[in-house]
């Protein structure tokens, strides 16, 4: 019965941008499409991941060959080196992860995958994008600016980064800090949309519990965002008002406190963790129920164990602070609660290797990418209890453990993952296979040389390294020959690492090109993505072709049925719910 | 704690960082009771994974097994390894609040005693006590990354930070924590091995924070009294003390 009206919508749209629509490029830049704002977020994010690993490639070479001249940037300085891995963790998290896997595929496959022909808000999609696009330019601004990017840290501790004195870089700090502020803001608008989106705009037939994992995952990673983000929004114009008026909210010279800074920061900063996994662990949920031909286990308990950490995630945040000087007895607390966040996180793990039980397994690419995903990120999470444990994390904090800890966690989401999800969704995107034999090559070289990255810092971290030094050889303790070595080490793999990503963008474009056309389900899917054409038509169906749905979205090798798969829109003789 | 004795200098004696406080071998042998821990359930989930991927490949005419995971007889494997990652959790609380509680919470009376360390872009000041053993008093021996204290001895510290957030950490002593503008943080460490180990900054704090590299000197009664005297200033040795 809505369908009609729903028909009628998406045919107006298309008149609309037909007749009144601006023409070339300008097309794009006012687009309300979800897709194209979806690869509009996808490319920006893509374009901020290369400037991210040329810093990660400009410091490493500065860590194992200290002094030297790093080809294409030249010698690093200490302040240049702070800069460095400052706006790498920036770059990384709010350029990087939160675009791609929040907005790219929250974007693209939220309306596809609940049968809707475009957001509910398609403007306000459109003004999150032209937000994030203005931060984007004022943290590049920020590198480049007089003085230098700031080079405070990702976490920004005050008092070095509220006052110019002591940080020497009063540009580039105030224009970080306007940067992250505009790019929450882009996000609280997005996530409007993804959560109402879901709530109203789902096809005739499709239940809270025929919704896919994913996109119930980047729904909750939006709400998390949300619930969590008011606080460092507030900071951050607390954080500028000290730069820049002299107000004193974190010095404590005039009566403020720089540890409540902190408290305003990780009470989002640890959400924010869960932020961008629930979208990986999401997407993983589709590509191992497609490629392993089964049923999810459990897929209410999946749904239930998100919430359970979303809740959780809320109350953990002071673990980063064990040894900043709060009260000692707080950190019982959140050892406790720490710990307790390894149930559904153990949980999650659990339910995906059950998936893989008596399934009939294809190693795809993109099964490659999302298997992946699950043995490497399982390292970063058993990791995280020695750091979750406060008598351990005495030892542990701020040294490189932790640095391998938590790549080992946001390399698997936001780089494996999103792998995972770009080369699963690639046909539907560009309507073209992708190449396997170079998919492969390409996954390979990523993940070996990964783990030689990280693994010889784990064990630099246990010797008593810590991070953001720009030379060790200060630290005699540190300085020795085969602490070194195992720096050069993680160099040379991440100079692999680097230099195989060429294969991922040659197969992008020779299969964006040449390869074969993609049909409408190439991989035997059941979601509703997968019923339309390759790429998606504006208004996202056909007017005569709108989906309805019958079943949930995890129906494979059904017993009794020829086929292994079974589409959530194909009708099965019951009639519409 | 004979089992802490004997299994907490692992990470010592196979090289990797020495022990050189009377309680990091508590810290190491909670981070090797984590790794055993943790590590039990690593090396079995990526076994069984590995296992089922190898397991479970396509073959031609097979279909995959239909299990949505609400029959109890399969959820149960869902279930007890999760009451058994909790099982663990706790056991790692237990002895990990033991080691907080030793470490940062229960402070030993009595130091023989205390010394102030005072962080500063980008530098170490440490304020030592001097012949007379007390802190504030105008024979305080004052010092720039140089932290001069005798074997085997308990200190008191007083952490003060100048400008911006430092981080006063030696890793031999398994001893971190922030100095804050403001505050005035107290702790305690007990040095047990005679040496010279690095004074780390482990707050990032600046232009040169990786400079800011301090050494602390544990020595011996006798080479330690010397060091006293040598160094005691000569306005407190003309004019005494009221």
């Amino acid at each position: 019965m809505a369908e009609p009206a729903v028909a009628v919508m998406a045919h107006h749209e298309e008149e609309d941008h037909a007749h009144h629509g601006p023409e070339g490029w300008l097309k794009y830049l006012w687009s309300t499409d979800h897709k194209v704002i979806a690869m509009q977020y996808m490319f920006t994010g893509m374009f901020m991941a290369l400037i991210g690993g040329f810093m990660a490639y400009v410091f490493r070479m500065q860590l194992a060959f200290p002094g030297i001249n790093v080809p294409g940037f030249g010698m690093v300085s200490p302040g240049e080196y702070n800069a460095l891995v400052t706006n790498h963790g920036t770059l990384m998290i709010f350029w990087v992860a939160m675009p791609v896997l929040l907005a790219a595929f929250g974007n693209y496959l939220i309306p596809l995958m609940v049968g809707a022909d475009d957001m509910v808000f398609p403007k306000i999609n459109r003004l999150s994008f032209q937000i994030f696009f203005l931060s984007t330019i004022v943290i590049l601004a920020s590198l480049v600016v007089e003085g230098g990017g700031f080079a405070g840290a990702w976490t920004a501790y005050p008092p070095l980064s509220a006052n110019e004195t002591y940080n020497l870089t009063p540009l580039g700090s105030t224009l970080w800090v306007v940067g992250v502020g505009l790019e929450f803001v882009a996000f609280l608008l997005g996530g409007i949309n993804f959560i109402t989106t879901l709530m109203n705009s789902r096809a005739p037939g499709m239940r809270a519990f025929d919704v896919p994992i994913v996109v119930w995952m980047i729904v909750v990673a939006s709400i998390l965002f949300m619930l969590s983000v008011g606080p460092l929004l507030a900071g951050a114009i607390m954080l500028i008002f000290d730069q820049t008026l002299g107000t004193g909210f974190f010095d404590p010279a005039t009566g403020g406190d720089p540890i409540l800074w902190q408290h305003l920061f990780w009470f989002f900063g640890h959400p924010e963790v869960y932020v961008v996994l629930l979208p990986a662990i999401g997407v993983v949920a589709e590509i191992i129920t497609t490629f392993a031909r089964k049923k999810l286990f459990g897929y209410r308990i999946v749904i239930f164990t998100i919430v359970a950490t979303g809740v959780l995630s809320f109350f953990v945040w002071a673990h980063h602070q064990f040894i900043a000087g709060i009260d000692p007895r707080m950190a019982n607390i959140f050892t406790v609660t720490t710990l307790l966040i390894s149930v559904p996180i153990a949980e999650m793990c659990f339910v995906y290797i059950a998936t893989l039980y008596g399934g009939s397994i294809r190693l795809t690419t993109p099964m490659l990418w999302a298997l992946a995903f699950i043995a490497e990120f399982l390292i970063g999470g058993v990791t995280g209890i020695f750091l979750g444990a406060a008598g351990a994390d005495i030892y542990f904090h701020d040294t490189y453990f932790v640095l391998a800890h938590f790549h080992y966690t946001f390399f698997p989401i936001a780089i494996i993952g999103t792998f995972a999800a770009f080369s699963y969704w690639f046909p539907k995107m560009f309507g073209k296979m992708m190449d396997e034999r170079l998919g492969k090559w390409h996954f390979w070289l990523t993940i070996i040389p990964f783990n030689f990255i990280f693994i010889p810092l784990f064990v630099l971290g246990m010797g008593g390294q810590h991070r953001r030094i720009y030379n060790y050889a200060h630290f005699p303790e540190l300085a020795i020959p085969w602490f070194q070595n195992m720096r050069i080490v993680a160099t040379v793999s991440l100079l692999v690492m680097l230099a195989a990503q060429l294969i991922f963008f040659y197969n992008c474009y020779k299969s964006w090109r040449r390869g074969q056309k993609a049909p409408r389900n190439p991989w035997r899917a059941n979601s509703l993505e997968w019923t339309t054409e390759s790429p998606p038509p504006h208004g996202n169906w056909r007017p005569d072709e709108l989906p309805v749905v019958y079943r949930g979205p995890y129906e494979y090798s059904v017993p009794d049925r020829d086929d292994d798969y079974w589409p959530q829109s194909e009708p099965d003789g019951r009639g519409a719910r | 704690m004979g089992l802490v004795e004997r299994v907490g200098h692992f990470f010592d004696d196979i090289g990797l960082i020495r022990i050189g406080s009377s309680y990091a071998a508590d810290i190491d042998f909670l981070i090797l009771l984590v790794l055993v821990a943790v590590g039990v359930w690593f090396l079995a989930a990526e076994s069984v994974f590995m296992y089922f991927i190898v397991k479970f490949r396509e073959r031609p005419g097979h279909k995959a097994d239909y299990i949505d995971g609400t029959n109890k007889r399969h959820k149960r494997w869902i279930t007890y390894p999760h009451l058994a990652v909790l099982a663990f959790d706790v056991l790692i609380v237990v002895v990990s609040f033991k080691v907080w509680h030793k470490i940062k919470m229960d402070l030993p009376e009595n130091p023989d005693a205390v010394i102030r360390v005072i962080g500063q872009q980008w530098a170490w000041t440490f304020q030592h006590p001097g012949a007379d053993a007390e802190l504030d008093t105008p024979d305080d021996i004052f010092t720039v990354d140089e932290l001069h204290v005798e074997n085997g001895k308990l200190y008191h510290f007083k952490l003060e930070a100048l400008d911006v957030l430092h981080s006063f950490s030696v890793p031999v002593w398994r001893i971190k924590q922030d100095a804050v503008p403001g505050r005035s943080i107290t702790g305690w460490f007990q040095p047990t091995v005679i040496g010279e180990f690095d004074v780390q900054c482990a707050e990032i704090c600046g232009f040169g924070h990786g400079v800011m590299a301090g050494r602390v000197m544990v020595e011996d009664p006798a080479t330690h009294s010397a060091w006293i005297e040598a160094n005691t200033p000569d306005a407190y040795a003309a004019v005494p003390a009221e």
